[in-house]
Parts: C-alpha cells; sequence; structure tokens
C-alpha cells in the first residue's frame, strides 16, 4: 500500500500538471531507495532521537482517568518533542530526503505554523534555504510562529489568494514548487498531497504508533479499547492509527474539527461531511459544493482548518478501518481548558479536538479498558487565541 | 475529422500559424464572454479555449485565477457556462476548447459535463491536473463523446513520457513553454523548442505552445517552435483593463505577427 499509482483503494493519486509529474517520480523513486538505506535511516534515527527527543513519553494521566473514573487515559506526549509538536517527525525526513536528493532550497505551506516552524527548525540545522507560504489570517492568528519561523532564518510569505488560510497557502506553494522544481523540494506538511507524499509523511510518522506500540508492553497495558487523535490533513492520526490498522480488537477513532457545529457550514470535517473529489493533487473527501468548488472551511484552531485529508484516511474511512467522529470548537476549547487544570499540560487546540472526545467515550469504557489519546502538539502557540475567545478567566 | 483538427490541420497544412486565445467563462460576466469570443473570432483566432472557473487552479497564475474567483463570485456555475457555449453555437463555428480542473468535472458528474458540454458543442477538452497516468478517468468518456483529451508536455518532461504523451495526442499538443503557471513573462522557448522536437518524431499533430505569451512579439518568437500559440492571461488583462476593444487589438497584432512569421 498504495498500488503504483499511489492508490489506496481508489483514493489518492497524482492530479498534478505533467511540469511536476517527473519530481513527483524522481522522488518516488530516490525515497524508495533510501528507505531501505541503512545509512539513511540510521541519520534519520539520530536526529529523531538525540535533536528531536523521541521516544515521547506515553504518560499515564492518572487526574483525567480519575475525572472520568472510568478506564484509563493515557496520553502519547508528541507535545514534548523539539518546537512542540509532531510534525517534527516529517521535517527532519524529508529534509534528510532532500539532502540527499541534492535540492539546496525547500519550500512549504503552513496552518498554525507547527509544520512551517519544523521546516524552518531544519533548514537552519541543515542549511537549507526555506521558504514558507501561510495565509494572511493564520500569521495573524499565529504571530509567535511567524516570529519563530522568522528567528530561524526562513521567509515567510503572507498568501491573500482566496480567504487566506491552509488551503491557499498550499495552492501558493504548489505554484512556487512547479515554477522551481529544478532546485527546490515541497515538504509537504500532512498526509496530503500527490502520491508519494501521503505514503512518506506517513513512513515518517508512523514511529508514533510504533512506539506506542512497545511502550503499551512497558506498561503492561492489557486490555487496549480506544486509539484517539485529532484530524486535519491527518498526520498525526496516521502515524498513530497506521501500526494498528489490521487490530481490530482497538477502535480507532480520528476527530475532526465541527467548528460552529456540523450543521452550520462553518466546519472542517471533511470525512464526516464531505464527498470524494480532487485537492492539491489527491482524491480524497472534501468539502465541496455541487460544482466541485472547493468550500472554505472553518475551525478554531488553524491547523485543522482544511477542507480536505489525506486519502489513506478517506480509505480508512470506507473500509471501516478507523471511525471518523467531529467536535466543536466549544468541545475543544472545554478539553483544552480541562487538561490545563487537571494534568497540568496545555494542550494544542488540535490535539484538544481529540481531547474532547474523551466525553464521549469515556462513559461508554470499562474500568480495565485503556484509551491512548495523541497529543499531538502543546497549546503555547493557541494562547493569544484562547485569551480571544475565553477572556481573561 | 473534427471541426478542431480540421482547423488546425488545414492551418498547419497551409503554413499559416494557428491562434488560440483562452476566456474565463462568466469573467467578468457571461454577456461579456460571449462578445469576446466573438470579437477575437472577427480579429482571426483559430480556435477559443473558454475556462470554466474553478476556486483552487493549481496551473494557473495570478490573472486567470483572479478572473476565475471573481466569475464565481459573480454566481458563474458549471450549467451557465454550458449554456455560454450553446449561445457561442448559435453564433459562430470556430472551435471551442474546454479547459478546467478535475473536480470541475468529477463535482459536475464527469459523464454528464462531457456529454453536456458535447452537445452543448465543444470540440476538445484540456484538463491541466490529469497528467497521463490519471487520464484514464476521463479517456474513455472523450472517446465515447467523439471529442480529443488534449495532451500536455512540459520543460520537464521526460523522453519517454514526451513520446508516450504525443502518440496517444488527438487535437493538438498543449506545449508548456516554462515551469511555472501560466502568465508568467517568458521569452526563451528554446527549452520547450526541444521537447517539441522529441514530440514531432512520433507524431505529426499539430503543437502549440502556451504559458507567458503575452504580446506579438512573444508570439512571433514561440511560432518559430510550433504550429500555433496560446494566448491567456494577457487577454484577461487587456478585457480588465481596456475591455473588448483592447481585446480586439491585442488579438489583430498578434495575427498581424503570425501571418509575418508564416510567411
Amino acid at each position: 500500500m498504495p498500488d503504483k499509482n499511489g492508490k489506496f483503494g481508489e483514493f489518492g493519486g497524482r492530479f498534478v500538471p505533467e511540469t511536476v509529474m517527473p519530481a513527483l517520480i524522481e522522488l518516488e523513486e530516490r525515497y524508495e531507495a533510501l528507505k531501505n538505506d541503512a545509512a539513511f535511516q540510521e541519520e534519520l534515527h539520530f536526529y529523531l532521537q538525540e535533536y528531536a527527543g523521541r521516544p515521547t513519553a506515553l504518560y499515564f494521566a492518572k487526574n483525567l482517568t480519575a475525572h472520568y473514573g472510568r478506564g484509563k487515559i493515557y496520553l502519547k506526549r508528541e507535545d514534548l518533542l523539539h518546537t512542540g509538536a509532531h510534525k517534527i517527525n516529517n521535517a527532519i525526513g524529508q529534509a534528510l530526503l532532500a539532502r540527499r536528493m541534492g535540492k539546496k532550497k525547500i519550500v512549504a505551506e503552513t496552518g498554525a505554523g507547527q509544520h512551517g516552524v519544523a521546516c524552518a527548525t531544519v533548514a537552519a540545522l541543515f542549511g537549507l534555504e526555506c521558504r514558507v507560504y501561510m495565509g494572511k489570517e493564520d500569521i495573524e492568528r499565529q504571530a509567535l510562529n511567524v516570529f519563530r519561523m522568522r528567528l530561524l532564518g526562513t521567509e515567510v510569505i503572507p498568501v491573500t489568494s482566496g480567504t487566506g488560510t491552509l488551503k491557499d497557502a498550499t495552492s501558493e506553494a504548489i505554484r512556487y514548487w512547479v515554477t522551481n522544481v529544478e532546485d527546490t523540494h515541497y515538504i509537504i506538511g500532512s498526509v496530503v498531497g500527490p502520491h508519494p507524499y501521503p505514503m512518506i509523511v506517513r513512513d515518517f510518522q508512523k514511529i508514533i504508533g510504533e512506539e506506542v506500540k512497545e511502550q503499551i508492553l512497558k506498561c503492561n497495558i492489557e486490555k487496549l479499547k480506544y486509539i484517539v487523535a485529532c484530524i486535519g490533513g491527518g498526520s498525526n492520526a496516521m502515524g498513530m492509527f497506521y501500526s494498528f490498522r489490521n487490530d481490530k480488537a482497538i477502535t480507532k477513532i480520528g476527530v475532526e474539527a465541527a467548528g460552529k457545529g456540523i450543521t452550520t457550514n462553518e466546519h472542517a470535517a471533511s470525512l464526516t461531511e464531505g464527498r470524494p473529489g480532487v485537492l492539491h493533487g489527491a482524491f480524497s473527501y472534501l468539502l465541496q459544493d455541487k460544482d466541485g468548488q472547493i468550500i472554505e472551511p472553518y475551525s478554531i484552531s488553524a491547523g485543522l482548518d482544511y477542507p480536505g485529508v489525506g486519502p489513506e484516511h478517506s480509505f480508512f474511512k470506507d473500509s471501516g478501518i478507523v471511525e471518523y467522529k467531529a467536535v466543536t470548537d466549544e468541545e475543544a476549547l472545554q478539553a483544552f481548558k480541562r487538561l490545563a487544570r487537571i494534568e497540568g499540560i496545555i494542550p494544542a487546540l488540535e490535539s484538544s479536538h481529540a481531547l474532547a472526545y474523551l466525553e464521549e467515550i469515556m462513559p461508554k469504557t470499562q474500568l480495565d479498558e485503556t484509551v491512548i489519546v495523541c497529543l499531538s502538539g502543546r497549546g503555547d502557540k493557541d494562547v493569544d487565541m484562547a485569551i480571544k475567545v475565553m477572556g481573561g478567566l | 475529422m473534427s471541426n478542431l483538427s480540421e482547423t488546425l490541420q488545414g492551418l498547419k497544412a497551409s503554413g499559416r500559424k494557428g491562434l488560440i486565445v483562452y476566456l474565463t467563462a462568466g469573467y467578468p460576466d457571461y454577456a461579456t464572454t460571449l462578445e469576446t469570443v466573438l470579437a477575437m473570432e472577427a480579429e482571426g483566432a483559430d480556435v477559443i479555449e473558454i475556462g470554466i472557473p474553478f476556486s483552487d487552479p493549481i496551473a494557473d497564475g495570478p490573472v486567470i485565477q483572479h478572473a476565475a474567483t471573481l466569475a464565481l463570485k459573480a454566481g458563474a456555475t458549471t450549467a451557465k457556462s454550458i449554456e455560454l457555449v450553446a449561445q457561442i453555437r448559435k453564433n459562430s463555428r470556430i472551435p471551442l476548447v474546454v479547459m478546467t480542473y478535475v473536480n470541475s468535472i468529477l463535482g459536475y458528474g464527469k459523464e454528464k459535463f462531457i456529454a453536456d458540454f458535447v452537445k452543448a458543442g465543444i470540440d476538445g477538452l484540456i484538463v491541466p491536473d490529469l497528467p497521463l497516468e490519471e487520464a484514464g478517468l476521463l479517456e474513455d468518456i472523450c472517446k465515447r463523446q467523439g471529442i480529443p483529451l488534449i495532451g500536455l508536455i512540459a520543460p520537464t518532461s521526460t523522453v519517454d513520457r514526451i513520446k508516450c504523451i504525443a502518440q496517444k495526442a488527438e487535437g493538438f499538443l498543449y506545449c508548456v513553454s516554462n515551469t511555472g503557471v501560466t502568465g508568467g513573462q517568458h521569452n526563451n522557448y528554446d527549452q520547450i523548442g526541444t521537447v517539441i522536437k522529441a514530440a514531432r518524431q512520433v507524431s505529426q499533430i499539430p503543437m502549440a505552445i502556451g504559458f507567458g505569451i503575452g504580446n506579438s512579439q512573444g508570439a512571433s518568437a514561440a511560432a518559430r517552435y510550433a504550429d500555433a500559440v496560446i494566448v491567456g492571461s494577457a487577454i484577461l488583462e487587456k478585457l480588465t483593463n481596456e475591455g473588448v476593444i483592447g481585446v480586439r487589438s491585442l488579438v489583430r497584432s498578434i495575427r498581424e505577427a503570425l501571418d509575418e512569421e508564416g510567411k
């Protein structure tokens, strides 16, 4: 998986201009060769461990568990990684890949800025020139991450087309890549885009679930019942779910952003409310109107504010491997506050969506059953946003 | 032979360089699109490319993207664009080629999209985000409906890909002048010229260069390498700044330059 055309079932593929097809084919070939290259894997492992801080803890959230009084809740602490989110796993992997391909420049898109910061970080580390496209609206709501990227020496380019969010930043990054494909590697930040990107990003993120598998044994977790992760494009969720995709005893739940409510038009729940179509090079579930025009998504969390989703998630949905649900801004904010108050951990608003879904599943969980939530990132970047909506508390 | 092939083969046989012009359907409104199409035909355009606006046109530069955004805001839909094609057909036999992105076609329903446009009178279809590997999605439907799915080659295309695409090509082959999006400034056609040479080894199909051709000098330079040139962003800019009159004079000047080149 995927097949030779990059399809997961009917999803995925390469719906891109001819100009970039040779670059995608080259990337696929180089990646396939490096995947089994011991020196490359060793280098990747070194940076993930010594620079990024892997493995991350699988933390038993005792207080949160007591709060619900049912099964046991564990948090996979991707928020403890360097730069504050799982995005660094993929950025390191792809920067090493770019270096092996002899590309000196990288381009990326970012929504909440976590992927942008991760790219800016690896660009500084490996001496690559980096430019990051970011929607104007996201630049305003994620000022901290914009400053971090600039401090790291990256050029942040505001995107004003469309509604100036992640969707438009992605289109602009693709346009830049199309124009500069000869010396530039495009680091896509999630399991989206044309083949081989969904596969590459998944491979660099699947370490999350692989670690969990080992940690389950160390922690003596016997009855793992649920794994929960938030979904924008879906990279942390894919990283969590992939290793457990054949394990039918574990219910995997991907939580999308229902924004102001699934019945309003202001949400970003592409799997729950969308239908399949093509955006940014892949066939996958999308928010679109009857003519196939992309509907602008909405979420309080810039990182989930994307009208599409990774094609492998679409495949997981249709084949029943993963269940996809959605929670509102309000529910996510409650979870944001809850974890801060109960566990002393401020989660990213993205991750807060996954935490919010505990409200649904914990009442159904037995005492001896375990739930693992992927805490994909920390919430520092969202504090300004939270002050706006929650006030001074 | 189809209207499109007949026109382009005829031009090729007579040694005259073809002029393909692009407009976004419904920009700034459908009445203007219709008026502009007829004006361009009168000034000597050989083929009209009608862009069906899409919200996320990744192969297009700022001018065409902006036109699509405004057209959609003004209420452009696929159904209205089909009606526009029918209107043009009532007034003209000029070959019409529809350009749009995969999702516009899937959104409306791929069978219905192609059938409805063919019924209204189009002669070909260009889908810039449908490379060789994915063409199977629409190939059979286009065949059944009797229109060519126009292939694209780029300066980055490898020799194997060029051959494969050229051998399958029908109508004409769309040769992208530069790595990049529509509307970029461009004056050197050597790179795509080399690609076209490779394509000509395996195919007799007319070759058209597009992307970045903005004026008569650019058109002349491109025409040395190809059988036809495609002008898009520059037409929309003229339409925005000077109206249909401006488009008329641009098309006329390019036509004259191409005729000079063909001599």
